[in-house]
């Protein structure tokens, strides 16, 4: 934890260190994909997930077979299973 | 494009982006059978807007389950039981904020699961990144069949944060981590252990905590295969118990003339053991199990989906059949089939039948 502390410590440092021209750099970068080019992010083959029911049935499947659990990028709740 | 977008990044778990989710109905049977197990039963979804200020939805899911696993038939009797599980959500938008909440409760003859759920995301720099926060809480009562009422609790808490990046016209990005801590009794009432050679109850830990992150990768790949996209995630995950997993996914999606949709996928998943799992322990411990859910194991599947959109649906509708199948193979390293002696291992069949219809 102590480590944690000290690495943000001198990520603050750094980058009050650099000064304003740092910061400015970073919030003048424009967003670079115009809304008018997202065209192809829009079809459904660029979904991670398309069908909410298929999705929580095959993570209900990996809560209940595997120890691991969590970040699936499936919203919502708990397995509700023992 | 806007509302386009928006419906992308629903499916993204970075929720739904500055618009609602569109209306729409699913039905779905699925079905688990591999290792004596046997989980089939519909599921069904509906969703409808009111006044385009909030979106509601409601699901419901049934596992009718017939129980022979090998943990099952070498200590116990088989046996069916049915869980149900409901679920009621809200979703709604505010500039470029969506906010959403449901409740959901599942049921079993010796378990009830409630649970609240609280999701935000927002979108930022242009619509090009999507950050989300969640948090849900549940809490479950503990039965076990032959005795009336519960005997004990379990608490959960779950804290998620996601960040979906569009990195260029082509090329999507996302990262999802998760924090849950658990307490109470987080074991199996009928589960035994064992402890040089004899059978007792398992004792597992009160509480837990875990972490994940999780970093997923979509790309169009018109360019080489017209009218197709890969994609690719990796999730590292570990907890208080010293369970460490990886999981692995590669996945391909394809049109095929003008009505179908193939998809195919490869996931690998593999984890150590807990720190007080052992498949016959030779000391007395304060925690024992012989889970093998918390055993060391892989688990490699890979599967396919067919979408076929129905080309004569009544205008303004969109309705699409699914079919897929998924095989999925276990091997564990370090839990005996104490039936022949050797280390356990097995196959299991997922399939899933659904019609989906948005309006």
């Amino acid at each position: 934890m102590s480590r944690l502390r000290a690495a943000l410590l001198l990520i603050a440092v750094g980058l009050l260190g650099s000064g304003c021209s740092t910061v400015s750099s970073i919030t003048s970068i424009e967003p670079w994909v115009k809304p008018y080019e997202r065209e192809k992010l829009a079809d459904p083959i660029m979904q991670f997930q398309r069908t909410a029911l298929n999705e929580k049935h095959r993570e209900h499947i990996h809560q209940v077979r595997e120890g691991a659990r969590g970040a699936t990028g499936v919203q919502g709740g708990g397995c509700g299973c023992n | 494009m806007r509302a386009l977008l928006g419906s992308l990044l629903a499916g993204t778990g970075a929720a739904h982006a500055a618009t609602l989710p569109e209306d729409k109905a699913e039905a779905l049977y699925h079905s688990y059978d591999g290792g004596g197990v046997k989980a089939t039963g519909p599921a069904l979804l509906v969703r409808k807007s009111l006044a385009d200020k909030v979106s509601l939805s409601a699901q419901y899911y049934v596992d009718a389950v017939s129980n022979a696993s090998i943990d099952v038939v070498t200590t116990a009797s088989p046996f069916k039981e049915t869980r149900k599980a409901w679920e009621f959500g809200i979703d709604s938008v505010v500039r470029d904020t969506t906010l959403s909440a449901s409740m959901s409760r599942s049921k079993e003859p010796d378990y009830l699961a409630d649970s609240a759920s609280f999701d935000v995301a927002h979108e930022v720099f242009g619509g090009m990144t999507t950050v989300s926060l969640g948090y849900t809480r549940s809490a479950d009562d503990v039965g076990q069949k032959g005795t009336p009422g519960y005997f004990d609790k379990a608490n959960h808490w779950q804290y998620r944060g996601g960040l979906t990046q569009i990195l260029t016209s082509k090329w999507l990005m996302s990262l999802n981590a998760e924090a849950v801590s658990d307490s109470g009794y987080l074991g199996s009432p009928y589960r035994v252990a064992r402890v040089f050679g004899a059978a007792i109850p398992e004792r597992n830990p009160r509480t837990r905590t875990s972490r994940a992150v999780k970093l997923r990768t979509i790309y169009d790949s018109s360019a080489l295969l017209p009218r197709s996209s890969i994609r690719a995630e990796y999730r590292r995950y570990w907890d208080t118990w010293d369970i460490k997993a990886n999981t692995f996914e590669f996945g391909g999606s394809q049109y095929v003339g003008e009505s179908f949709l193939v998809d195919a996928f490869l996931r690998l998943y593999s984890q150590n053991k807990a720190l007080f799992y052992s498949d016959n322990a030779q000391s007395e411990t304060t925690y024992i199990t012989r889970n093998r859910q918390l055993s060391t194991f892989k688990s490699t599947s890979f599967g396919g989906k067919v979408t076929w959109t129905y080309p004569r649906a009544p205008k303004g509708y969109d309705v699409k059949f699914i079919g897929a199948y998924e095989r999925k193979s276990f091997k564990f390293s370090d839990f005996t089939d104490l039936r022949t002696g050797n280390a356990f291992s097995y196959n299991a069949d997922v399939l899933q039948l659904m019609v989906s219809a948005a309006f």
